[in-house]
Formats: C-alpha cells, structure tokens, sequence
C-alpha cells in the first residue's frame, strides 16, 4: 500500500473537493417563482479543504443541503469527487478504498438496519462484514448496547419494535462495533428525544476519550457542536465558510460586530458568518 | 512515496466475509417465512397448472399413453428448472435492490467486503435457497402424476445442474447489475430480462417450434443447455460422457459470464459512485 509521505499519521485530510450534481429546484420553491421544473447544475461541493489530527472531534456545521451528507458519502468511498483529493490515513479514498474502508465507520442520520431482523442479527452482520467473528461480536455488542442503555432483550427484538431512539442506539454501536479509527457521525442525534440525544453525546465523548478514535461530526445541532467538538468548520452552498475552534469563532463575531463575547453564541456566529439562519434549509441537491 | 502496511487487527477472512452475507440472507428468508410459503405455493400451483397440459392430451386422445408420459416429464422438468432459475436470478437481483427499500446500502458497500466476495456469498445463499424450493415444489407436484424415472440418469442431471449454475450465478449478477443502474426501475428491467430468457430457452416446448430468428438467440442462453442436458438425462438416460458437449457450452458460458459480470458490475459500480446512485431509497 502506497501512501502519501508525511500522511500517515494524519486521519484525515480533504484537499481542493468539488462535487457538482445536476440540481434539481424544490417543487415549493418553483411554485413560488411561477417558474419550470428545470435542471441545472450546482455544486454540492465547491472546492473543500480542511485537515483533521488524531483524535480531534471534528463538527461540520450546515443547513439541510449545504452538502455535509455529500461530504461524508465521499469520505465513505461511496461517492467520487469531481475535483481534489481525501486522504484518511495516507491513503487516498478513490484510489485506495480496500484500505480506508477497514479503518473508518459511520452513523447516519437514519438508522439504517435490515428492519425485519433483530437488533443483534444486524450487529452480526456488520460486524462480520468487517471481520469480526460471531463471539467477538455478540461480547463486544452487548457490552456497548448496555452503556448505551439497551438490554439483551432488546437486542433480540427485530429493529421494527424497537423506538427511533433505541434504533439510533443500536446504529451508534454498529459504528464503534469494529473500532474504527475514523467515525464519520452524520447527524446522529438528529430527531432523538432529549434523553437519549445526551445518552449518545456522552457515549461518544467517552470513546474518544478512552480509545482516542478522531471523529467527524456532521450537524446543525449548535450545542451539540459547541459541548463536542474540538474545533468546527462551517459549509454553507458547499463551501467551507469558516473554520476554528468554537471559542476562535465566538471571539472573531464578537470583534467583528463589537458585541460581549458572551452574548455571541454559536447560532450568532453561523448567522455572522454565513449570511443564513442553520434552520434555513438551503436549495436541496438532487442526485440521480 | 513510502510503503506502508496497512495496520489491522486480524488478517482478512474471505469465508467468514461471504459467510456473513450468506447468514443474513438466511435470518432475512426466517423473518419472511410467509412471502416464502407464498412463492412455494405459488410454485406449486405454476408446475401443476403447466404439467396438466400433459393430461389435457390424454384426455383429448391426441397422444399415446407413452407420450403422454414423456411430455408429463417435459413440462415437469421446464417447470422445474425454471422456478429453479428464477428463484436464482430473483435473489440475485434483489442483491441492491434489498438494501435500497432497507435503506442499508451505503452501509453495506462501504464496509470492507471485496465486491467479488459479497457477490459469491449472495450467489451462495441464492443457489442453496433455489435448491430448497425447487425441491420442495417437486415434492409436492410428484404425487399428482404418473412419470417413469426408472431409465432417468440422476448423476447427469446433477452434473448438468452443477455446471449450469455457473451460468446462472453469472446471468444473476449481471440482472442485479440493472438495479445499481437504474434505481427506480432496474427491477423491472431485471424481470425483463427473465422474460426473454423464458422465452428463448424452450422452457416449456423445444426450442425447435420458435422462429428461426429466435432460435438464434436460443444458443445464447445458457438455460437452452441446462434445460436440453436434463431433459436429455432424465427422458433418454443419457450419460456423463454422452452430455459432454452440453456440459462443456455450460462450463465455456461459466467461465465466461461469471468474470465478465463480475467486471462488468465493478464497472457499474464505479459509473453509481460518480454519479450518486449508491444511496438509499426513500
């Protein structure tokens, strides 16, 4: 395996990314306008770079469609950039995905399981999937399931019975099932009730402080940005607008509007530097 | 630029990785055990209704007794080894087309699985469960008519099985190639694709009553083969030795279909992650 000299230590590193798709416009929007259905081209991605240490939590921080799912799709080695290079570990995601592959996972923002089959069926076959042996699955899963508060039972129910919630719960331990060391978290708290959204923020925060996995975190959850990430970037129409740690970028608002760094909180910065409300969704990118 | 090894905890284990498609096909048929009685009924139900042909001739008196029994035995055969092939190629459409409704697809083709490896543990589990049906099917239509397998050379049939499902593993990647393709009718396109073959390969009459044009294209199906060498092992007992030449079409069309559909779905594979095609459904 090849890899780029000077890389190997780093977990993740995008370069220049583009990715254009043919877009199509929201039916509400095109309503509004009294215009056609057309498709043009937009991108989704518009020449993305930013480098995340060893174990660093990173936060990409977006309104719904200004392309973090695209981003974390390429990461995935499920999508190819048009432009630019990623490289995870040294190595790079389009030439080399047999290598990235064994070294990352992720959580989507949907619990996405074999929904007839039980909680632990699914985890065997992930788990195997990634090499792991029947034994070693069914102990390490129902260690994790339980600090994430489901017991054995529920891991023999079929993932249909069970609430979002556990579901998500069940995805988190999929994800960390395999140790990777990479987790691309996409919106993983998303849509979960309040006690369970803490449940998952402190199961995460507890692995990357006890196995020093790096993570990627996908969100437009302001406090769950601010209360787990080490350093956040902000993507607004697929650019990367601006990049720092959350106090850096508190403290850059509230020199820039001449504010009391305690009444600039992270909503205040992605309205400062973005030009937009993270409740704004932004104009959807329709892939084929 | 430095050469490094790739630090992993164990090394790759390709039967445990196709074993583990194999077991989740296998906990998928459990929980589906209804739509399964549902097609075994329905397979049953498809043999009957075509094998009563046979009957129909007698009853009509425009065949003997003795050819009454042999077309009983040929449209018995077809219809047998047609559920046996679509069952195959069914599974092995579905192999995208499953993870699309569950929603599970980038999760499964981002995990570090050889493409070639999932495929082969699909094909697996497709093959075994056709095996199962199909028998099953058989079981239950055998008591409803008189056959004579006295003379029938069980080995070449088997041996014409095994050879041939090569050709179908090779059909059925290519069929669960459409869905990678085209996400909202690749299903369809595969059951397209089924139809021709059903058409071509005398299923249920010899190739010998179509068209001449489609009896060209009736040597490109490997079904004709599979079909013709059982007919022939089961009708006519005919020996290992005497179905060398269909057995060796069937193995030329194995080693041909299973590397290009292979290729060809690397291929397809590529063409979905540049365009955005390997997400979910819904």
């Amino acid at each position: 395996m090849v890899v780029q000299p000077g890389r190997q230590r780093l977990p993740l590193d995008v370069e220049d990314v583009s990715k254009v798709f043919r877009a199509k416009r929201r039916k509400s929007l095109v309503a509004a306008r009294g215009g056609t259905q057309k498709r043009r081209s937009r991108a989704a991605l518009d020449h993305v770079s930013f480098r995340v240490p060893e174990g660093e939590i990173y936060g990409v921080l977006g309104a719904n469609g200004s392309g973090k799912s695209t981003l974390v799709r390429i990461l995935s080695t499920l999508l190819l950039p048009d432009t630019g290079a990623v490289h995870i570990f040294g190595y790079d995601v389009v030439k080399q995905p047999a290598a990235v592959r064994p070294l990352l996972n992720r959580v989507s923002v949907d619990p996405s399981f074999f929904k007839p089959m039980s909680a632990m069926e699914n985890l065997l076959f992930f788990g195997r999937a990634y090499g792991m042996s029947g034994a070693e699955v069914r102990e390490r899963s129902t260690a994790v399931l339980a600090r994430l508060g489901l017991s054995e039972e529920h891991a023999r129910e079929p993932m249909l019975h069970l609430s979002r919630g556990q579901q998500q719960k069940v995805a988190v331990a999929r994800a960390f099932l395999s140790s990777p060391r990479l987790m691309l978290l996409d919106e993983p708290t998303t849509g979960l009730d309040p006690r369970s959204k803490r449940e998952v923020q402190s199961f995460v925060s507890e692995v990357r402080r006890d196995s020093g996995v790096t993570i990627l975190l996908t969100t437009h959850d302001m406090d769950e940005a601010e209360a787990l990430c080490d350093r956040i970037g902000f993507l607004s129409g697929g650019r990367l607008v601006a990049e720092g740690t959350p106090l850096e970028l508190r403290k850059q608002v509230a020199v820039s509007t001449g504010r009391p760094l305690e009444e600039v909180d992270m909503e205040a910065v992605f309205l400062e530097l973005t030009g937009r409300r993270i409740e704004e969704d932004e104009e959807e990118v329709e892939e084929p | 630029m430095t050469t490094v090894a790739v630090t992993r905890s164990r090394p790759p284990r390709r039967v445990a990785l196709g074993w583990a498609f194999f077991e989740r096909q296998t906990n998928l048929w459990k929980r589906y055990w209804a739509w399964e009685l549902v097609w075994l009924l329905y397979g049953v139900v498809n043999t009957l209704s075509i094998t009563f042909i046979a009957n129909e001739a007698a009853v009509s008196g425009v065949l003997s007794k003795r050819e009454v029994s042999r077309l009983t035995m040929f449209l018995l055969i077809g219809t047998l080894v047609w559920a046996y092939l679509s069952a195959v190629l069914d599974d092995m459409s579905l192999t995208i087309m499953w993870e699309r409704w569950e929603g599970t697809i980038e999760h499964t083709l981002m995990a570090p699985v050889p493409r070639v490896i999932h495929l082969v543990g699909m094909s697996a589990f497709g093959v075994l469960h056709a095996i199962i049906r199909t028998s099953l099917i058989l079981a239950f239509s055998l008591p409803f008519f008189h056959v004579q397998l006295a003379g029938a050379d069980w080995v070449t049939a088997l041996a014409v099985v095994f050879v041939g499902s090569l050709s179908v593993i090779g059909l059925g990647i290519m069929a669960g190639i459409l869905p990678l393709l085209y996400p909202e009718r690749g299903e369809q396109m595969s059951f397209m694709v089924q139809a021709l073959v059903l058409l071509v390969s005398g299923v249920y009459y010899s190739v010998d009553v179509l068209p001449g044009w489609l009896q060209a294209a009736s040597h490109v199906s490997p079904a004709t083969y599979l079909l013709r060498g059982i007919r022939d092992a089961l009708l006519n007992g005919s020996t290992v030795s005497h179905e060398g030449s269909t057995l060796g079409v069937l193995a030329i069309f194995g080693a041909v279909l299973v590397p290009v559909s292979l290729m060809t779905f690397a291929a397809a594979e590529r063409w979905a992650k540049k365009t955005g095609r390997l997400k979910r459904q819904g």
